[in-house]
């Protein structure tokens, strides 16, 4: 379900990249979080199958639940990264602009 | 248990490989140089960038989900496999083998994710020289 969701919002990450005008949101950035975290979270679900088998597949309700609550708060994590970099980085100036009106 | 620490390492070189190279691009540039080679037109630094984003991603959500299940905790020594020998044991069998499939993954796709972008690039240029 961690890594359901974390390729969910990769792809939706992705497509964002894919539509943007130009880089101010960095886009790229968060899509790339989100294939690394998936990818790893990949190779950790085929271990688990090499050891499990078909039982991966069939999850106790409480551990899918979980799970998602996990992926869910894993993705919020991504996105707050995210707009902390976009905020430092600040590449359209918005920061620095409303930091000089208040002075 | 702590298979996020061999991608956590690779970060570590890659973050340090991209500064070395993007001082040097920006040296060539300086002397009037061209970073693009014959095979490439994306600076290496730019390429370096992806996979130390895609890395230190994965390593930020991977900490996080260990966290989540109690296997990283805020006090020395902040892995709680390192409590007894066997755990310890265990821990670095699955860094030798969750943990370098992981890094190996990682830096399989990117070097995709490079070949792709250099062909584009490549066919950009072309089309571009074609309109020309």
């Amino acid at each position: 379900m961690t890594l359901l969701i974390t390729v969910f919002a990769a792809v939706a990450a992705t497509l964002l990249w894919y539509r943007r005008k130009d880089d101010s949101m960095q886009f790229g950035f968060l899509s790339l979080m989100y294939w690394g975290a998936a990818l790893m979270w990949t190779v950790d679900a085929v271990f688990e199958y090499a050891e499990l088998g078909a039982d991966y597949f069939a999850p106790e309700a409480a551990d899918m639940l979980n799970d998602a609550f996990l992926g869910l708060s894993a993705v919020a994590l991504g996105l707050v990264i995210w707009l902390v970099r976009l905020l430092i980085m600040d590449p359209k100036g918005s920061v620095r602009m409303a930091l000089k009106k208040a002075a | 248990m702590a298979c996020f620490l061999v991608s956590a390492a690779e970060a570590v070189v890659v973050t340090t490989a991209k500064h070395i190279e993007a001082k040097k691009e920006i040296r060539i540039e300086e002397k009037g140089g061209n970073t693009e080679t014959a095979e490439s037109r994306i600076p290496m630094s730019r390429k370096l960038k992806w996979l130390s984003n895609m890395l230190w991603g994965g390593v930020a959500l991977l900490l996080f989900e260990h966290i989540w299940h109690g296997e990283v905790v805020p006090w020395f020594p902040f892995l709680t496999a390192m409590n007894s020998a066997e755990d310890t044991a265990e821990m670095l069998h699955e860094m030798a083998t969750v943990g370098v499939c992981m890094a190996v993954l990682i830096s399989v796709v990117w070097v995709g994710i490079c070949i792709a972008a250099d062909a584009l690039a490549k066919k950009s240029a072309a089309a571009e020289g074609g309109r020309a």
